[in-house]
Order: C-alpha cells, then sequence, then structure tokens
C-alpha cells in the first residue's frame, strides 16, 4: 500500500509540476464548452429585420409590437421601395424584411383576410429558413390572438410542441456533447503519453529492474487524472448552469457518478494506448486522431447516428462516448433516473474492465 | 561461488539477424569489480540488459547471484542494482524526492540503508531540494548511483556511468566504486574509456559482440608481446604515413602527442631512424614504451 501511494504522489508531482499540462488540463474544457455554448451554435438570434410599415393602423402597430417583443430580431423600421429593400439585402445590412401593405386593419375587419409578406436572404439557407419559421410564428401567433375575440365554431390549429428543449436551444445538445468530447480528450491523451513517456526517458528500464507492480504503476497513473477530470466535470456543470442557462434537470449525484465511470473508461483507453505504442508522439497522434474524430462523428452530438448507415452505427457501438452522451442527456435534460441508463452504464463498465484486463495482460515486462 | 556466470550467452537483433553479442562467456566473481571494456556497439549495453532481466537472450543461459536470468527473473531483480547508461531519475523529482521513491519501491527506506549511501550522498545533499532535471552531469550519475544502491544490493550494474561525465568527477567516481567493493557488493561495469579499465580488478576486452579476452588489468598488459615504441616528429602525418610503409612495421597508429609501432622483427632504434631521416623527417624522438590497456585493445583488434 504504502508503495502505491508513492507512485500516486510521483505522479501528482508529474502532473502539478507540468505547467503546460496543467494548462491543457484546465484550459481546454473551459475554452471547449464556451465555444461550443456560444459561438458554434445554429440557433439564430438578433437577425436584422426590416419592417416596412405601409399601413400605419392599429393592426399593424399590435403585429410590429409582436415581433419586437421577441428576441430573435433586431428591428429596423422604415418605408422602402422594392428596390431600395433589394440594396439593403445585397449589402447584408438586412437579413429578413416583413412588409405590412395598405390597409391591414381594413383587410383583416373587412375581409377577414389579410396579407403579409416576409422576405429572407436565401443565401444561407439554414437561417433563411429559421428566420421564416420564427417570423411566421409570431404572425400566427398574432392571428391566434385576434381570433380569440371572435365566436367562431370550429377551428383546428395544428399544434406543434417541442418537448424538453421548448426553445430548440443548442446548449442543450452541446454540454453533453462537450462534456463526452472534453473528458474522453484530456483522460486519454494525458494517460496515453504517461507510461510511454517512462518508456522514452528510460525510467521504465530502471521500473523494471525492481519489485515493482504492473497494476501499481497503472492505477497510480490513472488516479491524478480522475481527480483533476471531476474537478472538470464541476467546471462543465457550473459554466453550463451559470452561463450557459442549462440546469441539471436530474440527480446530480448519479451524473457526477456516471461521469466518474466514464472518466475510468477513457483512462483506462489511454493506459491501454500508452502500453501499446513506443513514443509519446505515436501516442498523442493515436489518442487524438484515433478518439477526436470517432467522438466527434459517432457520439451523436454532431451528426444524428440514426441518419448513418448500418455498418457507421455499428461501428459507433465501440465509441465509448455515445454511451456517455446519451447517459448524460437522459440525466441532465430529461431528468430520468438510474432505471433508464442501467444499460448504458453496464456497457461502459464493460469497457473498462476489459480495458484494464487487456492493459494488465499485455503490460511488457521487459524492454521492446 | 561466482557472482555472475554467463554461457555463450547471444543476443541477435532484427531482419539482418545482427549478431550483437556472440556466444559470450565469463564469469564475475563474488565481490569483485569486473570491467566491460569496449567501443560504442560492441555489445555491453546488450548484455547489461539481459543479465538485468530486461531483455530475453537468444542463445545461451546466464546467472545472476545463482538465480537463471530468464526463469527467476522477479528474484533477480528485487536484489540487483541497474544504472542504465542514459540518465534515467524523475527530471521532475528533486534528488530527495528520487531517492525516497526507489527505496520505497524497493520496499526499504532511506535510513535503512544511510550507511552505505552516505560519503555519496553528503556531496549532492546541499542541493536535495533541486530537480533531478537541473543537475550537472557529476552529480546527476552521483544521484543514480544513490538509488541504485539504496535497497543494498548484491550485484551492481553499471552501464557506462562516467561517459559524459568531466574528468574530475569521473576519479571521484571510481573511488566512490572502490569504496563500495570493501562492502563486499559485487560491481560489473562497463566503460569505453581505455585508461579506467586498469581501476578494474578483471577485465573483458569486448568488440562486434565478441570477447577478445578476460584478464587482469596487469596480466592484459603484460601479455603483449612485442615491444612497443613512441615516436614523435615534427610532422606527425608524415611519420605516420613513413611507417605505415616501413617493411618491418606491424601496428602503427597515433596515440595521443605520439603514435606507437611495433614491429615484425627485433629491429634497432637506429635503423627506424635512419629509415626515417631517408624519408626526409626532422626532428624524430623515439623511445621504448610500455603497453596500456587501449594498445592491448588495438592489437587484439588487428589479429
Amino acid at each position: 500500500m504504502k508503495q502505491f501511494l508513492t507512485f500516486v504522489r510521483k505522479e501528482f508531482a508529474h502532473v502539478l509540476r507540468d505547467q503546460k499540462t496543467l494548462l491543457i488540463l484546465f484550459g481546454m474544457p473551459i475554452v471547449q464548452i464556451l465555444i461550443f455554448g456560444f459561438a458554434l451554435t445554429n440557433e439564430v438570434k438578433n437577425s436584422k429585420m426590416l419592417i416596412v410599415d405601409n399601413a400605419h393602423d392599429r393592426a399593424s402597430q399590435q403585429l410590429i409590437a409582436k415581433v419586437e417583443a421577441s428576441r430573435y430580431f433586431e428591428i429596423e423600421q422604415s418605408v422602402m421601395s422594392p428596390l431600395q429593400m433589394e440594396a439593403a439585402f445585397r449589402e447584408g445590412k438586412i437579413k429578413v424584411a416583413l412588409v405590412i401593405p395598405d390597409n391591414f386593419n381594413g383587410d383583416l375587419l373587412h375581409l377577414n383576410e389579410a396579407n403579409v409578406q416576409i422576405i429572407a436572404d436565401a443565401s444561407d439557407p439554414n437561417t433563411a429558413t429559421s428566420l421564416i419559421n420564427y417570423a411566421t410564428s409570431i404572425v400566427q401567433d398574432y392571428q391566434t390572438g385576434l381570433n380569440r375575440n371572435l365566436t367562431v365554431p370550429f377551428r383546428i390549429i395544428p399544434e406543434t410542441r417541442m418537448i424538453y428543449n421548448p426553445q430548440l436551444k443548442g446548449v442543450y445538445n452541446y454540454v453533453p456533447g462537450v462534456m463526452a468530447l472534453v473528458l474522453m480528450l484530456v483522460c486519454v491523451m494525458m494517460t496515453a503519453v504517461s507510461i510511454v513517456r517512462e518508456k522514452e526517458t528510460g525510467t521504465m528500464e530502471i521500473l523494471l529492474v525492481s519489485p515493482f507492480k504492473p497494476i501499481f504503476v497503472i492505477l497510480a497513473k490513472a488516479v491524478p487524472y480522475l481527480i483533476l477530470s471531476l474537478i472538470n466535470v464541476v467546471t462543465i456543470l457550473l459554466l453550463s448552469v451559470y452561463v450557459l442557462d442549462l440546469p441539471v434537470a436530474g440527480s446530480l449525484l448519479l451524473l457526477f457518478a456516471e461521469s466518474t465511470l466514464f472518466i475510468i473508461t477513457s483512462l483506462a483507453l489511454g493506459i491501454f494506448i500508452s502500453i501499446k505504442t513506443s513514443s509519446q508522439q505515436v501516442a498523442m497522434l493515436i489518442s487524438l486522431m484515433g478518439m477526436l474524430l470517432p467522438t466527434m462523428l459517432f457520439s451523436g452530438f454532431m451528426f444524428p447516428i440514426e441518419n448513418m448507415p448500418l455498418p457507421l452505427q455499428m461501428i459507433s457501438n465501440i465509441v465509448p462516448a455515445k454511451w456517455y452522451y446519451i447517459i448524460v442527456k437522459a440525466v441532465m435534460i430529461k431528468g430520468l433516473g438510474f432505471n433508464a441508463i442501467w444499460k448504458e452504464t453496464l456497457i461502459l463498465a464493460g469497457m473498462t474492465a476489459v480495458l484494464f484486463i487487456v492493459s494488465l495482460r499485455t503490460f511488457k515486462i521487459r524492454l521492446a | 561461488m561466482e557472482a555472475v556466470a554467463l554461457r555463450n550467452l547471444s543476443k541477435v537483433y532484427g531482419k539482418e539477424a545482427t549478431r550483437a553479442v556472440n556466444d559470450v562467456s565469463f564469469t564475475v566473481n563474488k565481490g569483485e569489480l569486473f570491467g566491460l571494456i569496449g567501443p560504442d556497439g560492441a555489445g555491453k549495453t546488450s548484455i547489461f540488459r539481459m543479465l538485468t532481466t530486461v531483455l530475453l537472450p537468444d542463445g545461451g543461459s546466464a546467472t545472476v547471484d545463482g538465480l537463471d536470468i530468464v526463469k527467476d527473473y522477479k528474484q533477480i531483480r528485487s536484489r540487483v542494482g541497474y544504472m542504465p547508461g542514459k540518465f534515467s531519475l524523475y527530471p521532475d523529482l528533486t534528488i530527495e524526492e528520487n531517492l525516497n521513491f526507489f527505496a520505497t519501491v524497493f520496499n526499504t527506506t532511506v535510513e535503512e540503508n544511510y550507511a552505505l549511501i552516505k560519503d555519496i550522498y553528503v556531496q549532492i545533499e546541499p542541493f536535495k531540494t533541486r530537480r533531478a532535471g537541473k543537475l550537472s552531469g557529476g552529480m546527476k550519475q552521483k544521484l543514480a548511483l544513490c538509488c541504485a544502491l539504496i535497497h543494498k544490493p548484491s550485484v551492481l550494474f553499471l552501464d557506462e556511468p562516467t561517459t559524459g561525465v568531466d574528468p574530475v568527477s569521473r576519479k571521484e567516481f571510481w573511488d566512490m566504486l572502490k569504496r563500495l567493493k570493501e562492502q563486499a557488493i559485487t560491481i560489473v561495469v562497463s566503460t569505453p574509456y581505455m585508461d579506467e579499465a586498469t581501476l578494474c580488478d578483471r577485465i573483458a576486452l569486448i568488440q562486434n559482440g565478441n570477447i577478445l579476452s578476460i584478464d587482469t588489468p596487469a596480466n592484459v598488459v603484460a601479455s603483449y608481446p612485442e615491444k612497443l615504441f613512441a615516436l614523435k616528429a615534427g610532422n606527425m602525418y608524415a611519420l605516420l604515413q613513413a611507417m605505415e610503409h616501413y617493411e618491418h612495421t606491424l601496428n602503427s597508429y597515433a596515440f595521443g602527442e605520439y603514435m606507437h609501432a611495433s614491429f615484425r622483427t627485433d629491429v634497432s632504434e637506429v635503423d627506424v631512424k635512419n629509415y626515417l631521416q631517408q624519408q626526409g623527417l626532422q626532428g624524430v624522438e623515439m623511445k621504448t614504451t610500455v603497453p596500456t590497456i587501449e594498445d592491448c585493445f588495438i592489437k587484439l583488434l588487428k589479429d
């Protein structure tokens, strides 16, 4: 036991005395969560909207007030000819325009029907679609408000509802994804270089000529990173709750327990890479290329796995991050309990056990 | 009883089947300071690695402390001390931390065997909070020796411990080895420096994986068969060229500020000087000299 503690203390010294490692360890999660949370979002916010109000009546003012109340648009009101409007679109001054015709109120009252025109810059089709959808839903909302005062016997309104994420917020997707990605990267990369570094510097040669136990070396390498990664989980959760406004719906304790399991899986994977490689560069390359890409592609956080061809779907099953991503989404966003995720938990635990056993079995007790 | 015994030990590397160690056999007695002398690439490190059980032999067998290097590797690992040729301690740990770490790995404490390392440790103790990576070459070697000694090994394997160390530290290091020998620790040391060979009890000269000769340094020197001369002239290059082409020359090579030469027949100094004068060499100085280990080595290589 004393031997094990000595190994752990040594590993802590390696980590804590290496400022670059520490920077990666703690800097990367914060930067990634902020980048993914803010910059790389597909939400449309504060798009410039031009409102051309040719009516200037009660109904048009009410509609404009509705649009202004939403925070999707930055509104500019002016009267423009179609030509001027086109110029404004060309210069990119506006992304969407809402044109209210003459006699808008009158048409509504007398004909029970009025038109508005919504024009969007579709050079970016996704944004345009979102903007049109937002604007249409505001107009519909206004119309529903008007209808409420009327007595019409039968009306069918198709009502769509987005569950779990009613505002279609991007962070709901990104936070679990980034958690999986960051923990995976940090844990795999850091441990992947740790044992191979001892081989490279020659300290492994001395260690081999001693009565050390391989399991001590393997476990001791994992301990500091496990503790530091748990700190990372806390940081990510704090950021997501207080900066990205994404609360934890389920049990915090369960979330931590599952994260610990995933961290251990990643550490086991890193150690496995470290034992199989012979230089730090190779270990780094394998953990970056071999982990980063599959994690991005196959965890389901960027591209839906259901849309992939069957062979790729099968490959996605061996990516630990996929299972953790499912777990975090279930616990953090849907607020589900252990009953809903025991299968995923079991898969992760099984992967960990296999990796540890294979690492221990293939630990080289000799050089070359 | 012998502390280390090799029987036809061989190591083959790579596809070309380079025989790094070729049927090497020798024994090291208990309490002996045994030197493995040879240039880089002679196979010294391969032999050390096989004896310390971190490399498997491709042929032959060897025992350390009577234990087989393949079968009983676990026992051997806990009782030998090993200092690889490359500095292999943790550069980000301090002197003290490195020492404590290795003491614990060997299930002992620094206090328990302090007497053994005291002489060496006091020299680096003033810097004990300094990180090992920031030490000078000599201090690194002293620390590495302390770490290899901390569990009171029965056999100490030192692979080129003085390579890259300044002459003063080298001398200090060998003084330390002599004191360790008095503690009845068997020491096997390798070095590419011929001058260090004379400090060993017995030496094995090794080249290309083959042992050329095993004996005490004095016997190796005494067995030099020819008379050896040292020559010097104003133009050393011309002298070397001239001696190379002299009909009676057996061996001739540059040696420090002189050149050494031996002859097939019993030529007199006057004959040689006359020949050199004919070759146009001025200010030739010639004297007999006592062969060194290096001379023996060169002779063995030529044979």
